[in-house]
Order: structure tokens, then sequence, then C-alpha cells
């Protein structure tokens, strides 16, 4: 089973290895910056747990499980 | 000259707009505050420079209506130059964008902006390097504070800005033949094809654009070229080749050509990247970091949220209200002043009736109004309001919208029109109709002097804020409904995703706080020295005309004047609707007038009560100066629970005129304003039926 970014806890560290999906979601999440390679860190779940809060080199982002997962990672572990 | 001023959503280019060309746009610290593109001049080195501050995009693909202003102008309009505004903090993702523009063969002077806080946070750039690696003219700025501005200007006009066609980004060897082939085929199609008509109609259609772009738009499956292609004749052969190609790179590398591409633009950020940055680790937790632990903490987040919401209102009513009294002295002196210098006759009842009732009774909220802007403008200037759509989101995805359109809402606290201009961010354009149509029900600044007037008069002090909190809440709860209703019944579909960024917490400028605040207030001066000033004399005088009955005799009393008064006949003639919720043929009037401004009401309301006053004084007693919180306690006949009923139908019902004209032109027609205008004035009846009955019944507030 592939990992994927929901399956991280906050403050946990991963690397991107795939974006699924297609159509306006994946362009959109490529437009952001998370491509193959690109490491993100688990910040935080919102209140109500729905969305949750990631960062990227430079920005924080926000999106919602339906989208975090479709994004495949392998974790790096805390850096 | 024409130049654009281009970049990634938030990362200051309207600030920079504002500084080269002295204007006075609206900025904040939130994705998506201009949505329209503005233009500006700029006179410098004997150039005359237009500019236009266009509205941020992450990437050339559009998909909301804000950033296809943006695209339209960068594809289509082909400025001289593009100077690209970068956040230098960010910069990876930021050059996303570039490498898609210098694709355009268009100039680029590429500004990193917000160069101060990337290098606080340990961000070293090699300006130099980097300019060589992208081939591209760098500038570090800080539009803040206005740093960068004269190297930027001596760039701009140096009148070496040309493309550099060496640094273009290459991709995999598979792409660049796929490219190429591509290209050849534009090129031949260009020059000679089956017949010249064709030929010309290739020309004149494409000439504009590079070809090397039109091929890599085709590869990426980009909608609007494809579009363009497939509506010109032999477009489809060509369509059906890139369709070829995309297919065997699909097999050939497993991945589709617009994920491969966008990844051999970022291989090239990352290489110039790696060579011209240098980022000192500080191992520390960032002060956005520190106060978002707070404000998005899983337990205490959303109550910090309502508690600056409550904050924001009780700021709008109580700190005011000792202003609103001072406003209040002045007018009324003013008032009484008229009245004893003048002898009885039309012409002063127009005055002290009509325009100084009307008008004063809206400048006196002048305070109220004053401190909701500035809450609003701490709330957009922070960063806030992103986090407010974060928390918000899950709500918001249960009603079938997205965490974003809550952001519209929040700009509706101060006035629908920026609201619903606010919804050009939504990239779905059922989300966007939606958030749309229930904007209007998030209770605006204009309805602010009617709660005002009506809970000073009716609730005591200490409730004050709390019963203006109740109107807002139930403007929020009844927004989020009728989302639901909408999108189960008429507007069925899947929600957007929600990707969206969250902007560090910047201490909002003491300076663009109070510009904003003085528009604001000069803005509402100016609408009640016009649109109210009008409506003001018209209601006057429907209200006193005609002064004599059908056989030209005068009646007997002023008030059974006022009873077949033209206003009299209209008010008399909707009352069977709103007896019902507890309203008499005066409240009929003044809320017909509503529709012109919402603050109409208090002016309709300050004439109506003012010439009533001055009838049932006893011959020979003194006019009084009576506040008009007074006034209207001693003529309305109104009971708490009516006070409280016209509150929430004044929040609920039809929309100003404004707010009805921005939606016909945000859709294109006049069935979704209609409708608004419809659904609105219903769903106040039934609202006010059931409180006013409910509290008649159970004797609340009578």
């Amino acid at each position: 089973m592939k990992k994927l970014l929901t399956d991280l806890n906050p403050g946990e560290n991963a690397r991107v290895t795939k974006v699924k999906g297609g159509g306006a979601i994946r362009r959109r999440l490529i437009d952001m910056g998370i491509i193959p390679g690109t490491e993100i860190k688990m910040e935080r779940y919102a209140p109500m747990g729905d969305p949750i809060e990631i960062k990227l080199t430079g920005c924080h982002l926000s999106l919602r499980k339906e989208e975090a997962a479709t994004i495949e990672i392998e974790e790096i572990g805390c850096v | 000259m024409t130049i654009a001023l281009a970049g990634n959503p938030n990362s200051g280019k309207t600030t920079l707009f504002n500084l080269l060309t002295g204007a006075r746009q609206h900025v904040g610290n939130y994705p998506g505050v201009t949505v329209e593109r503005k233009e500006g001049r700029l006179q410098t080195n004997g150039y005359n420079i237009k500019i236009i501050d266009l509205p941020g995009t992450y990437s050339l693909t559009a998909y909301s209506p804000d950033e296809l202003v943006a695209r339209n102008v960068i594809i289509e309009g082909r400025p001289d130059l593009i100077v690209n505004v970068v956040d230098a903090s960010n910069l990876e993702r930021n050059l996303y964008l570039t490498m898609q523009l210098k694709e355009l063969e268009i100039p680029i002077i590429l500004a990193l902006n917000m160069a101060d806080y990337a290098e606080s946070i340990g961000i070293t750039i090699d300006y130099n390097l980097l300019s060589k690696l992208l081939g591209v003219p760098v500038v570090r700025i800080v539009g803040t504070k206005g740093e960068g501005i004269d190297e930027l200007l001596a760039l701009v006009t140096s009148g070496n800005n040309q493309f550099m066609p060496a640094k273009a980004v290459r991709y995999e060897m598979e792409i660049e033949t796929a490219i190429a082939k591509l290209e050849k085929i534009l090129d031949s199609k260009l020059e000679t094809a089956d017949s010249l008509a064709v030929a010309d109609q290739f020309q004149a259609e494409l000439k504009k654009y590079p070809s090397r772009w039109l091929a890599i738009k085709l590869l990426e499956n980009d909608k609007e070229v494809t579009d363009k292609f497939a509506s010109l004749p032999d477009g489809n052969k060509i369509i059906e080749q890139v369709q070829a190609s995309r297919k065997i790179l699909n097999t050939s590398l497993d991945e589709d050509p617009e994920g491969l591409i966008a990844e051999g633009r970022y291989a090239y950020i990352r290489g110039a990247y790696k060579e011209a940055v240098e980022i000192r680790e500080l191992n520390r937790t960032s002060i956005t970091e520190k106060i978002d632990k707070i404000l998005l903490n899983r337990i205490i987040g959303l109550p910090i949220f309502f508690l600056i919401m409550w904050g924001l209102f009780q700021l709008t009513f109580t700190v005011a209200t000792p202003l609103v009294e001072w406003m209040e002295i002045l007018i009324s002196s003013l008032s009484a002043g008229v009245d004893n210098a003048l002898a009885d006759s039309l012409i002063k009842s127009l005055l002290v009736d009509g325009i100084i009732a009307g008008v004063g009774g809206v400048i006196i909220f002048l305070p109220n109004i004053l401190f909701l802007f500035l809450g609003i403008a701490i709330l957009e200037a922070s960063g806030y309001m992103s986090r407010a759509a974060f928390l918000m989101d899950k709500i918001m995805h249960k009603v079938g919208l997205h965490g974003k359109s809550f952001v519209p809402m929040l700009i509706g606290f101060g006035c629908s029109i920026p609201a619903i201009m606010a919804t050009r961010t939504l990239e779905n354009p059922k989300d966007r109709l939606i958030t749309m149509l229930v904007t209007p029900l998030i209770s605006c600044g204009a309805r602010l002097p009617v709660y005002t007037l009506l809970i000073g008069a009716f609730f005591p002090q200490e409730m004050a804020g709390n019963v203006l909190f109740s109107l807002y809440l139930i403007g929020i709860i009844l927004a989020l409904l009728m989302a639901k209703v909408f999108r189960t019944w008429l507007l069925p579909g899947e929600s957007e995703p929600f990707v969206m960024e969250l902007p560090i917490y910047r201490l909002p400028k003491l300076k663009s706080i109070l510009v904003q605040m003085w528009e604001r207030a000069w803005l509402y001066l100016k609408k009640a020295g016009t649109i109210i000033l009008a409506i003001s004399i018209i209601m006057w005088s429907l209200f006193t005309f005609p002064m004599v009955d059908k056989n030209g005799q005068e009646y007997a009393t002023a008030s059974q004047q006022m009873q077949q008064s033209y206003a009299g006949r209209l008010g008399k003639a909707i009352e069977p609707v709103i007896a019902p919720i507890g309203f008499d043929w005066k409240t009929g009037v003044a809320l017909v007038s509503g529709f012109a401004a919402k603050e109409v009401v208090v002016s309709t309301l300050a004439t109506l009560y003012n010439m009533e006053d001055e009838e049932s004084l006893l011959d020979g007693e003194e006019t009084q100066v009576k506040t008009f919180a007074q006034l209207t306690r001693e003529q309305s006949g109104f009971t708490p629970l009516v006070a409280y009923v016209l509150m929430l139908f004044i929040l609920i019902y039809v929309p100003c005129m404004a707010t009805i004209a921005i939606i016909k032109r945000e859709t294109n027609g006049w069935k979704w304003p209609v409708f608004t205008a419809g659904y609105t004035v219903v769903l106040a009846w039934v609202i006010c039926f059931i409180v006013y009955q409910g509290g008649f019944l159970l004797g609340i507030g009578v």
C-alpha cells in the first residue's frame, strides 16, 4: 500500500512521490508546487477535522482530505 | 509603453501599483484582494507609461474569473513589458508563473518583493546570479517601504528589455521532440496552407503568439488554446496530431504531458534556486506558526473565531455610541436653529423635516460605520481572513460550498458590493452563483444605522451589543441555510476542490488602515449627500403632497393629511400584507424607500417622526430638542418585539439597488438579480411572521 498525505500525523514530514487524480485538482496542486520531490510537513487538522494545513518550503497551504488523498508520499522522518 | 504587473496572489502587486501610480487601490493580506484589472499612469524619465494591475494567478491556465482576467490581459493584450512581482520568501513556487510568462516571449522584469522579510527568515539571494540563470533582469524591492523602486524604474526605462530566448526552459527529450513536431506543423500552416483564405485566418488569429508557446499549450491540453484551434478551419487536424502526440508521450513516459511539462519547469527553477539562493536554516518556529498554534488550535480555534466576530460587533456598537450621541446633538441643534430662524413654510418643512432629518439621521451613524470598517480593515490586513476560511471550510462544505466562499461573506459585513465582486476568486461558476445569491443576507454596514437607531430606542444599553450580534449571527445562519437549499434544489453539483494559501501574519499598517477608513467615511458621506438626499426630498414630497383633498379642502389635521398623502396611500396599500408581521403603513413606506439604500429607512423614519412630532405639540408649546431615539420611541408605537422584527426584516429583505445592479453585471442578465430580490422578500416575510406571531403568543417583548 502506498502511503498518502492523509496518513501523516501533525508534525510529520514526507516527500511527494506522485500526484494522482486528474484534471483541475491535479493542475492546481502542481501550480502550488506539489510535484514529485516536494517536501511537505503536516501542520494540523482544522478543528472540525477537515481541511488540513501543510507546510511546503516557503508557504502554508490548506487543502481538504479529499485532495490530500491524491498525493502519494514517502516518509522522511523528522528533519 | 504598457506595463502589466503580474504575479502570484498576495505577492504585493497592488501595493507596488499604488506606489508607482499614486493610486489608492484596496490592498490586503489574503489571496484575491484584486479581482479586476486596474489601470494607472506614470510619467518618469520622459516616458509616459500605462500600468495595469492584475489579479494574482498561480499559473496561466486560468480557473476562476479573476485569473482569467489576468490571463487575457497577458496573453491577448501582450503588454510591452511584464513586471513579474514575486514573493522573495517563496521563490520556487512564484517562479513557476515566471517560467510560463517567459514562454510567451514578452520581456520580463522580475521584482523580488518583500525581500526584507525573506532576509529576516534567513534567505540570501544572489540577484545577479539569479538574473543570469533565469535570463531576466532581477531587482530587489520592498513595496511597503518603497525600497528598490528607483532601480525598478531605471530598468523599466532603460530601453533594453528584450526577450532572451536562450534561457527558455528545455523539457525532456521526448517532450521537446513533440514540441518541435507541432511547431513545424504550425509554422508551415502559417506559411503554406491549402488555400490562401485559410492561411490568412491562421495568420490573423495566431501570428501574435510564439509557435513554441502554442505547441506547449496544446500538449498541456490547455482548454482555451485547444478551443481556439477547434474554431479555426483545419484546426481539427492539428488537434488530432496533438492527441496522437499526447498518447505517445503518455505511454512512453508513463505520465501525462502536462505533469511532465510542469516538472520540467520546476526542475529548471530548482536548478537556479540551488545556485542563487542560500538558506540559513533558522531552526525556530516562525511568529506566524506560533500564532497559528493558538488561532487554529483544534479546541480553542473556533471559540476564538466567534469571540473575534463578537468583539467586532461590540466595537461597532458600544465604542461608537458616545460619538453617535455627540453627532446627534450637533444635528439636532442645527435642526432647532433652522427651525427657530425661519417662519413656518413649506421651505422650512423641506429643510427641517426632509433634508436635515433625512440626511442628518443617516450621518449621525458615521462613527458606527468607521468602527465597523476599522475592524474589517484589521481582519483583512492581518492575514486572518484566510484563517477564517480554513476554520469554516468544513461547515461551508456541508452546505455545498467552499471555505473560500466565506471570505466574500466576511467582506459582506462591510458592503455587499465588494463582497459580490470578491466571488470572482471562486473557480466553479455554480459555487460562485450560490455565494452571490446568499451574500446579501450577510448584514452590511448600510443596515447598521437602522439597527443602531432601533436598538438605541427600544433596548437597554447592556443588551445592545448582543442584540446586534444576534442579527449578524442570524444573517450568517440564513446565508448558510439558503446556500444549502440552493445547492440541493436549484444548482446541484459537487463543490470544488479547496486549495488555499495561508499567508504569513502581518502587522496592519496604521497608514493604510486610516486611508481605508477615510475612503469608507467619504463614501458614506457622499452617499448621504447624493442618493440619500435625493430620496429624502422625494419622501418628504410624497408625505407632504397632496395638501388638499379631492374637493380642494384642507385636511382637518396633519395626520389625516399624511394618511392621504401619496406616501400614505402607498403605505395603506401594502399595509394588509405587512400587518401580520406587526408593521403599520408608515413602516411599510420606510421599507419601500429602503430599496434605494438601506440607510434610507432611517431617513424616512426621521422625516416621518419629525413631521408627526411637530404636529403633536400643543398650541404654544415650545419645540423641544429630542434625540432621534426618543422621537422614534414616542412616535413609532413599536414594542421591542416589533422593533426586533423590523430589524430582522431589514436584514433579510431586498438588497439595495446597487447590489441588485452588481449582481446583474456579474451574472450578465436580469434573471439572478430578480430572483435574489424575490426570494429575499419572501424569506423576510416568512421569518418575520414566525418571530412576530411566536413572540406575540409567548408574550416576549410585547
